[in-house]
């Protein structure tokens, strides 16, 4: 049953480029699809270990650049007599080296925070990505500051001259994010189903009584934060070579702060949450838009539709649909104990 | 003493914790024999707890040495000591609330379970086989302490009664060699408290060293190989049950020197 419905659920995504043939709807639909994949990457560490990264945008913002950078080239001047340049890489090898950077300052990170949790983590978040922003707009020579990376290559896969896949055009950009995302999806789902992911439930919920029985506190933080900022790196880069222009601007904390509500108002901890939030949040904007309410009045609706979620629905979306839906189950089985089941949906 | 030195488990020597100017243990000096049942009791406020935070890794001793079969425990984390062996309860109920009762066991099966990262992303089929394993590994426990049928429930559905029962499968589920129980019977009923005291005589079966604190004297003098007493920091006592129980300096302890002198 919730096999076939998952089924469904793919089968009508895939086909959305098949029957939609408005390329504006196409475009908000990857650019959702990639924010949703940086909310699931968020709600690793904020769901699961209970640990908030406000500047989760930075490991966005790096994947972007890092891959940016390897396929266009650089010549930067680290001293003024010692230049170091590198030719243009393919694309695919530059995705790949954006994830693989984003995953490694956020090992950094989670050595230097964890040290100190909670309080502690959202600072040192916060300021960690307001250096990088500063970074990338003030090392003229090499992001462009504000001038931005312009042409950034799109990614070509195969065999040149034989046979290649262009991801230039949205149908074949919105597979790839399609892909993109639903692997990170299985990744979180088999992380949070086994050793690693109790762990980190664990010590979201009882951090003495983990330890209690051998859960190292830091080794699984850190793995969450290394995941987690590998796959907002893996968002960064799909969107690089999509938008194919980049700016210090990917590093606002507006971004930080969407993706923040979208694991909230879908579910913190549950596997659906943040795709859900992502999906409404993503979709909303333009909702609004063809909607004719101004631009102004959008956040202000934004911000509305998120209080009226935490104020009504304080667990999210999923985990209320979840429970009322089990609650009703119960109620039409009556030799299940409906007060047990319900209560263990509600995580 | 009577118990050659070979026997001893876990030796604690002159441990002293200190709260800023409260002097909470002083010079502790005790063992632990492999497989015996070793109460610490002692009024409310004696030290107890305070020993247990140390010996696990919870505080830092200001004084004095821990060792765990060879092992210096000083300075260790929680989670090294339970890699050793030694495996506390807490004395304030302490389970993972807003999960399922079988959840909290599979918590408490980390160390058992052998996954790696790398296997867990690649979906490696080993992984899968160790969850079943896991699974059926925690059912088994569940069923050891009687909680069989509360698999699929909150724990905190639980009564109070059995998510005392929770803790010790949690703690169990980390196969301990040492296990450290602080007060696990306090707010039970007679008959709850009667069937602990058969789940405690089956971990004795497993061969596992128990380290019990408890004020349920019926119990203490029933389950215990040996007794030690501590009082304000200090211990005052530490013999068998029978010699304890008939201590005058733990009967004082305990009652106050006005029942003492009133009996004399
Ligand atoms: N974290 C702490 N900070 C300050 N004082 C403490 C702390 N923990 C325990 N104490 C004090 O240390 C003494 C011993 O407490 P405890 O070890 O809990 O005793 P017991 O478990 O034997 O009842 C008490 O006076 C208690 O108030
Ligand atoms: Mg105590």
């Amino acid at each position: 049953m919730k096999r076939g419905l998952t089924l469904a659920w793919l089968l009508f995504l895939a086909s959305v480029p098949l029957w939609l043939d408005n390329l504006y709807i196409l475009h908000v639909l990857i650019m959702t699809g990639i924010f949703v994949i940086a909310a699931m990457s968020l709600n690793l560490l904020l769901g699961y270990t209970g640990q908030l990264s406000l500047g989760h945008v930075a490991f966005f913002g790096i994947g972007a650049y890092v891959s940016s950078l390897t396929t266009l080239g650089f010549s930067v001047h680290l001293l003024p007599d010692w230049q170091v340049s590198a030719d243009p890489k393919p694309v695919w090898f530059g995705m790949l080296l954006g994830t693989v950077v984003a995953g490694l300052f956020g090992w950094a990170i989670g050595r230097l925070a964890f040290k100190v949790r909670g309080a502690y983590f959202v600072i040192v978040t916060i300021s960690f990505a307001e250096v990088i922003r500063l970074v990338a707009l003030n090392w003229v020579e090499l992001t462009q500051g504000p001038m931005a990376l312009n042409n950034i290559p799109y990614l070509r896969l195969g065999i040149p001259e034989v046979f290649e896949v262009a991801f230039l055009r949205k149908p074949a950009n919105y597979y790839l994010v399609l892909a993109v995302g639903i692997l990170c999806y299985i990744i979180i789902r088999r992380l949070v189903k086994s050793r690693a992911g109790r762990a980190m439930i664990a010590l979201r919920e009882n951090e003495p009584l983990a330890s209690s029985v051998g859960v190292d506190v830091t080794r699984y933080l850190v793995l969450a934060t290394v995941v987690s900022a590998a796959m907002a790196g893996a968002a960064g880069t799909l969107y690089a070579h999509y938008v194919r222009i980049v700016d210090p601007d990917v590093f606002l904390f507006i971004y930080t702060v969407t993706m923040v509500i979208m694991v909230i108002s879908g579910g913190k901890g549950t596997l659906a949450g943040p795709v859900v939030g992502g999906i409404i949040f993503g979709l909303l904007p333009e909702v609004l838009r063809s909607a004719r309410v101004p631009p102004e009045m959008q956040w202000v609706v934004y911000g509305v539709l998120m209080i009226l979620v935490v104020y009504f629905l304080p667990q999210g979306i999923v985990p209320a649909v979840r429970d009322w839906w089990l609650s009703r189950r119960a109620a039409d089985a009556p030799d299940v104990p409906a007060e047990a089941t319900t209560k263990a949906a509600s995580r | 003493m009577s118990q050659s030195p070979a026997s001893a488990e876990l030796i604690v020597k002159d441990l002293t914790i200190r709260f800023g100017g409260l002097t909470a243990v002083e010079g502790m000096t005790f063992e632990v024999n492999r497989g015996e049942v070793l109460s610490l009791i002692g009024p409310n406020g004696a030290g107890k707890t305070s020993a247990f935070n140390a010996i696990t890794g919870y505080i830092q001793a200001n004084g004095g040495s821990m060792t765990y079969q060879g092992t210096l425990l000083n300075g260790l984390k929680p989670n090294q000591i339970a890699e050793l062996g030694l495996v506390r309860t807490f004395q304030k109920t302490s389970v993972f609330m807003g999960q399922t009762v079988l959840d909290n066991v599979l918590h408490g099966l980390h160390l058992v379970s052998k996954q790696r990262p790398l296997a867990i992303i690649f979906g490696l089929p080993s992984v899968a086989r160790e969850e079943m394993e896991l699974a059926a590994e925690a059912h088994r426990i569940l069923g050891f302490v009687g909680l069989s049928g509360r698999a699929d429930w909150a724990a905190s559905s639980l009564p109070y009664g059995e998510l005392r029962l929770l803790e010790v499968a949690i703690a169990l589920a980390a196969k301990p060699k040492l296990l450290l129980l602080d007060e696990p019977v306090s707010g039970m009923n007679p008959s709850e408290t009667a069937s602990f005291m058969k789940i405690l005589a089956e971990i004795r079966k497993l061969d596992i060293t128990v380290l019990l604190v408890e004020h349920d004297m019926k119990m203490v003098m029933g389950v215990s190989d040996r007794v030690v007493c501590l009082n304000q920091g200090k211990i005052i006592a530490n013999g068998s049950p029978a010699e304890i129980q008939g201590n005058p300096e733990v009967i004082r302890a305990y009652l106050g020197e006005r029942y003492v002198r009133a009996q004399g």
